[in-house]
């Protein structure tokens, strides 16, 4: 059985519909050109957007959960990440749980103002805080390491993997970077003209 | 009273073709819209004038229904006008006239029935300035709350959106921008009430003084009205706000800017 299965799904600006199935503890990863529907796939699957199209969490259609609930259990990590609270920390259900030492980052950084923060460190804290927050079942990453630096892109790596090994998690990742992909998901699908193609060779 | 006639209107209307013409010099280019104001000013006064005297002259309660329907109308069309980013289809249109209509009418006939009771309750002479009253400042307030809430949700959009995916109800995720939305349709009210006396005198209150009437008699039926406009705009701000936020998310809690006009 698997964890999520994608049925016909059609994003509103694809021609065509996707259906594709996510495994329990596996990583799909997925590139293409800039604009190609990457982001508007998974916010689709969060159900953000209206399309058509059915998507199912151990074989339970969407339309059986809230849908907070479903976004809940199947999260999504967008770009740019959004606060609307003074401090870090007050977006943080449970603080204590917040994986910072995996992200390099000191636990005063709750207490600090977000304005003050680096974008690099509101990228992490915006990881930490849908993990710990949610425990989300399947993660969907959009381009979670795009203006970080080589440690800090290993961090988010390993701290993932480690999520993904623990709890089982079925991740997405979209990313720019095949080399990256090929690090941290199982199979690789390049998004061309609304349709997914199978990535086969490795540094194709 | 002392009469004024159109002698004495002429004089005051110089003053508006004074003010018309210092704006043109200034090229604020708002010289058309003062010329335009002011003759609607006069037609709309004049006519309502006319369907005051016979109105007065008649008590009848359908003639004075359908008035207030005719009001309550208007006052939509303002609400609409005025909104930048204004919900598409009849929604705009039927959100701010449904929230007038529960608020300006429930707390008239409140007034009227249990305050002032006059004999027959919907004595013209009370009913219509009251009814006017109210629903020109609820008017305010439905148009500055929802105006404030599609264009905070506009701006604010990757706000709500994140909170959506942290798995937050559309209630949640929108509070924030409803809150400060009520809160701006109803600080007009709040500032008129807490400057009254002091540094301004209220026009309606100004205005039975001129009439004669007593001033203490007149402060007292300023504050009735002061406290009816502040219940209604209340009411009529908060129902508006709180339909129009909920007009922006679908049935699976997805944040709808789609439904809105591009200004």
């Amino acid at each position: 059985m698997s964890l999520l299965r994608i049925e016909q799904l059609r994003p509103c600006i694809f021609r065509k519909t996707l259906s594709f199935e996510l495994e329990s503890g596996e990583s799909i990863g997925l590139t293409g050109a800039s604009g190609c529907g990457k982001s508007l796939l998974l916010r689709a699957i969060v159900d953000l957007d209206e399309h058509e199209g059915e998507v199912l969490l151990d074989e339970v259609p969407r339309a059986d959960f809230s849908a907070p609930e479903w976004r809940r259990t199947v999260g999504l990590l967008p770009p740019e990440s959004r606060w609307w609270k003074e401090s870090a920390g007050a977006h943080l259900r449970t603080p204590e749980t917040a994986p910072l030492d995996a992200l390099g980052l000191e636990p005063s950084i709750l207490k600090q103002a977000i304005a003050e923060l680096s974008s690099g460190e509101r990228q992490r804290l915006a990881l930490a805080r849908l993990l710990a927050n949610n425990q989300p079942r399947v993660l969907l990453l959009d381009e979670p390491t795009a203006n970080l630096d080589a440690l800090n892109t290993q961090r988010i790596e390993a701290l993932v993997a480690a999520y993904r090994h623990d709890t089982g998690a079925g991740i997405i990742w979209v990313s720019h970077d095949l080399a990256q992909l090929q690090r941290v998901s199982d199979r690789q699908y390049r998004i061309e003209a609304g349709k997914l193609h199978a990535i086969e060779e490795p540094g194709q | 009273m002392i009469p004024v006639g159109p002698l004495e209107l002429g004089i005051a209307g110089f003053l508006v073709l004074l003010t018309g013409i210092c704006a043109h010099l200034l090229r604020l280019g708002i010289s058309r819209s003062i010329a335009i104001a002011a003759v609607r000013t006069v037609a709309q006064l004049l006519l309502i004038g006319l369907v005051l005297k016979a109105l007065f002259a008649s008590t009848n309660a359908v003639f004075i229904g359908l008035l207030s329907l005719l009001m309550l109308a208007i006052a939509g069309r303002e609400v609409l006008a005025r909104q930048h980013r204004r919900l598409k289809g009849w929604w705009g249109y039927g959100i701010g006239t449904t929230s007038m209509f529960l608020s300006s009418f429930t707390v008239t006939i409140l007034a009227l029935q249990v305050i002032i009771a006059p004999d027959p309750w919907y004595t013209p002479q009370y009913a219509i300035p009251l009814l006017g009253m109210l629903l020109g400042n609820t008017m305010t307030g439905v148009s500055l709350g929802l105006d404030r809430l599609t264009e905070g949700a506009w701006e604010r959009r990757g706000v709500i959106e994140a909170r959506l995916m942290l798995g937050e109800d559309w209630n949640e995720a929108i509070g924030n921008i409803r809150r400060q939305s009520i809160r701006s349709g109803i600080m007009p009210i709040i500032n008129s009430m807490a400057a009254a006396g002091v540094v301004s005198l209220p026009g309606m209150m100004t205005g039975q003084i001129l009439a004669g009437a007593s001033p203490v008699h007149a402060v007292n039926y300023q504050i009735l009205i002061m406290f009816l406009i502040s219940a209604g705009t209340l009411l009529g701000t908060m129902g508006a706000v709180w339909m129009g936020s909920r007009r922006l998310f679908d049935h699976r809690q997805r944040l709808r800017l789609d439904r809105l006009h591009r200004p």
